[in-house]
């Protein structure tokens, strides 16, 4: 391919971008763009992150004292059931795929838009209609069953709104599966000339294999919500014992979908640390096609360790055996990947930019949260620790210190790119830092409370566990203020910050050769790519060539 | 919307090509590999409830079997055949959709449809017998000797699993008139034709789930007679 065919660097940003090429409410409620709807979602989970980070709020405060002395034991039920049905499927799942996954997939593979510009579009909507049920439930006094809904509880023992809730998150499933197979079919047919399976950036990659959990794992926990809401409007009793039911059943299919849907939340954030590290390292990735396969591998042997869910439910011994042993075997690609990233830096001129941090700390609590996995994994561990706080240390581990710290990574890495200004880079540091503080105040403590036996789900606690549970609830303080910080600054951006160029970084992918913010067809010509991924050449050719 | 008829037939399939895509070929593959991902996510609903069919029957085999037999297999037969002759009726109508025949195409959508109503008003006979003979699960339901907890389970999954098959059935009518309009007012070519294509693959689709689901349903019970 000759070098001519790939579009020059624009010197002068073109009259309109995409986020000038209409104005009013209709020309963003009824956009096709895929840089548009990931606005809307952005604004949509930005909006349920802080919801779930206000239930969470108050169940710190209650635990701030061993007393239930704040809420009364039925509404701290509620609080940790919304915080956790709020955070897993309204902001978790959909964040980097709907957000960052939306805005650039497109753009990396060198395509004009999604397969299915209205399908996505449709997707939001959908989306908005699952968070508004789900809304609704939460208005009109709440649901207590856990996210996990447990039956028969969720079928017979509660009396909160269950079925608005189930209702919504089935709807919301729909706008997941829709995603997922936008994104697959943009990946397999819409690639521009040249860009072949192994030039697509990781972070094509990540969201490749979430896409393939998206579709294969979602339908399932729908159909499984749509049992319970059947056996509770019509007294079908799949799940019931009282009807001839099967209680286990129902946490086998909701855990078929569940387990997998942490890759959902975590491959995404690796597919952002691996575009951050080598742009941050000016090297490319150690290993590229290890890391893409380990992306693959942790989605196929996510759908093979569901089991270790049930190893206190009934589950037979030799079931739990299997899949103690499968779920070992998840460390292994994912251990690939953090091995990959750190030789990626060894010997590497390294610039500690926000995004870098973010990524540094997702390596290091990404790793602490799978470590810690294994010790769950084994069955003998896992009956004593089971259902405790060290559990929920675990999983923070990986949702928030992993999905979280790279959801923010990615949003301050392609800030440039998607608001066309620059973020304030020493605020940026320091609002990394200080999430990096508060989370690690807030969560480790809790390995410590979980081992000395701290059950989860409960507002009072022995005096004995005070301390741990006071520093848990002053790092969750601070790291609720870690977290306000980037909305202030990047708002403050929007208007004041400083005007970016098309490739502020320096990276390679084909993001960074249109404009910042991008017109709304992506690129003025068709890209075609004649290089490998992660090219990185010394700073002089770059500023020669672009 | 352009008016077909003033166009050629390339300027008209070239007037269907979306801006975001580079050739029509690209916009074809896209949307046929939309179909089949999305059919995958339908084997995996439906894979819920036959996971759940194959636990509860496994677990006592002769009350699922006694259950069957309270099966109209009169109605049930028919129905599978008239399902079988949609499915031939919508093959033929890619058909003629592909070979650009407008007439045929329309006969046989809309045979497909009178196939798929026809489908439902049988399905509905069914139901009402069944809640008349007061096997709708719950407070309500009678069955005879001791096997009445797998029976109700039995109908549990009979009313959930049809009544999912019965929800695509209405579904897939709509898309098939919706196709039927589409091709009345000749948006349709031999260049042109990928919706006709991929609704067909859905409505082979929904056909196979009931094949799946009439000997699990129907058949089970005949040996003991």
């Amino acid at each position: 391919m000759s070098a001519e065919l790939t579009p020059p660097l624009p010197e002068t940003p073109p009259r309109t971008s995409y986020l000038t090429a209409g104005y009013g409410v209709k020309s963003w409620l009824l956009t096709r763009d895929h840089k548009r709807i990931a606005l809307l979602y952005l604004a949509s989970i930005t909006f349920f992150f802080f919801l779930g980070g206000l239930f969470a709020l108050l169940i710190r405060l209650e635990l701030l004292t061993p007393e239930g002395d704040l809420v009364q034991p039925e509404t701290y039920n509620k609080l940790f059931t919304m915080h956790g049905i709020v955070m897993v499927f309204f902001f978790l799942i959909p964040s980097i795929p709907t957000v960052l996954g939306n805005f650039f997939i497109p753009m990396m593979i060198g395509a004009k838009d999604l397969a299915f510009p209205r399908l996505n579009l449709l997707s939001w909507y959908i989306y908005m209609v699952g968070g508004l049920f789900t809304l609704w439930a939460v208005v009109h006094g709440g649901v207590d069953t856990g996210w996990t809904f447990y039956a028969p509880y969720s079928t017979v023992s509660s009396s909160t709104h269950v079925l608005a809730a189930a209702i919504g998150i089935f709807i919301t499933g729909f706008s997941s599966i829709l995603t997922g197979l936008n994104f697959i079919v943009t990946i397999h047919t819409m690639r521009a000339p040249g860009m072949t399976w192994f030039r697509l950036p990781l972070f094509v990659w990540s969201h490749y294999a979430t896409s393939l959990i998206f579709v294969l794992g979602t339908p399932v926990i729908a159909v499984t919500l749509l049992l319970v809401a059947l056996e509770r409007i019509f007294h079908l009793g799949f799940f019931d014992p009282a009807l001839g039911g099967d209680p286990v059943l129902f946490q086998h299919l909701f855990w078929f979908y569940s387990h997998p849907a942490v890759y959902i939340m975590v491959l995404p954030a690796m597919g952002v640390v691996s575009e951050i590290v080598p742009t941050f390292s000016r090297k490319s990735v150690f290993g590229y096609r290890f890391v893409a396969y380990a992306s693959v591998a942790i989605a196929v042997l996510g759908f093979l360790v569901w089991g270790h869910h049930m190893f206190v439910s009934g589950q037979s011994v030799y079931a739990g055996l299997f899949f103690s042993l499968l779920s070992f075997f998840v460390a292994i690609p994912s251990a690939v990947k953090v091995f990959n990233w750190t030789a990626t830096m060894y010997k590497a001129s390294i610039s500690w930019r926000t995004p870098m941090l973010y990524a540094m700390g997702f390596v290091g609590l990404f790793t602490i949260g799978g470590l810690t996995g294994l010790f769950l994994a084994s069955l003998g561990v896992d009956v004593h620790v089971h259902d405790t706080y060290f559990i929920i240390a675990h999983f923070h581990y990986i949702m928030v210190g992993g999905a979280i710290m790279g959801y923010l990574g990615g949003i301050h890495y392609w800030w440039p790119k998607i608001s066309g200004k620059m973020y304030p880079e020493g605020l940026a540091k320091f609002a990394a830092f200080v999430v990096f503080v508060g989370f690690n105040l807030t969560f480790f403590p809790q390995f410590i409370l979980g081992y000395l036996g701290m059950p989860r789900r409960y507002h009072s606690y022995p005096p004995e566990f005070q301390v741990l549970n006071v520093m848990s609830t002053a790092g969750a303080s601070i790291l609720g203020f870690g977290y306000l910080l980037p909305l202030a600054y990047l708002f403050w951006s929007m208007r004041y910050g400083k005007d970016a160029s098309s490739n502020p970084w320096g990276a390679t992918g084909l993001e960074w050769r249109t404009t910042s913010p991008p017109p709304t067809e992506n690129f003025p010509v068709t890209p075609v790519v004649d290089w490998e991924p992660y090219e990185y050449r010394p700073k002089t050719e770059v500023a020669a060539v672009g | 919307m352009a008016e077909p008829r003033s166009l050629s037939r390339e300027e008209y399939a070239a007037s269907r090509l979306q801006h975001h895509f580079v050739s029509l070929e690209q916009q074809r593959d896209a949307s046929t590999l939309a179909m089949w991902v999305f059919l995958v996510t339908e084997i995996l609903f439906f894979g819920g409830f036959f996971l759940t069919y194959t636990i509860y029957r496994w677990q006592d085999p002769i009350g699922f079997a006694h259950a069957s037999q309270h099966m109209d297999i009169v109605l049930g037969t028919i129905n599978t055949a008239v399902l079988i002759i949609s499915s031939l009726t919508m093959a033929m109508a890619v058909h003629s959709a592909a070979t650009g025949k407008r007439k045929p195409l329309l006969a046989y959508l809309s045979a497909t449809i009178l196939l798929g109503f026809a489908f439902l008003g049988i399905k509905a006979v069914e139901y009402t017998d069944h809640i008349r003979h007061h096997l709708f699960p719950g407070p309500g339901f009678r069955f005879p000797g001791p096997d009445k907890p797998a029976a109700e389970m039995f109908f549990s999954l009979y009313f959930g699993m049809t009544g999912l098959h019965a929800l695509h059935m209405i579904v897939g009518i709509g898309i098939v008139g919706t196709l039927l309009v589409m091709a009345y007012r000749g948006r349709f070519t031999p260049e042109y034709h990928n919706p006709v294509e991929v609704s067909g693959l859905y409505w082979h689709f929904v056909d196979i789930v009931w094949i799946f689901l009439f000997p699990l349903l129907y058949l089970i019970g005949r040996h003991l007679k």
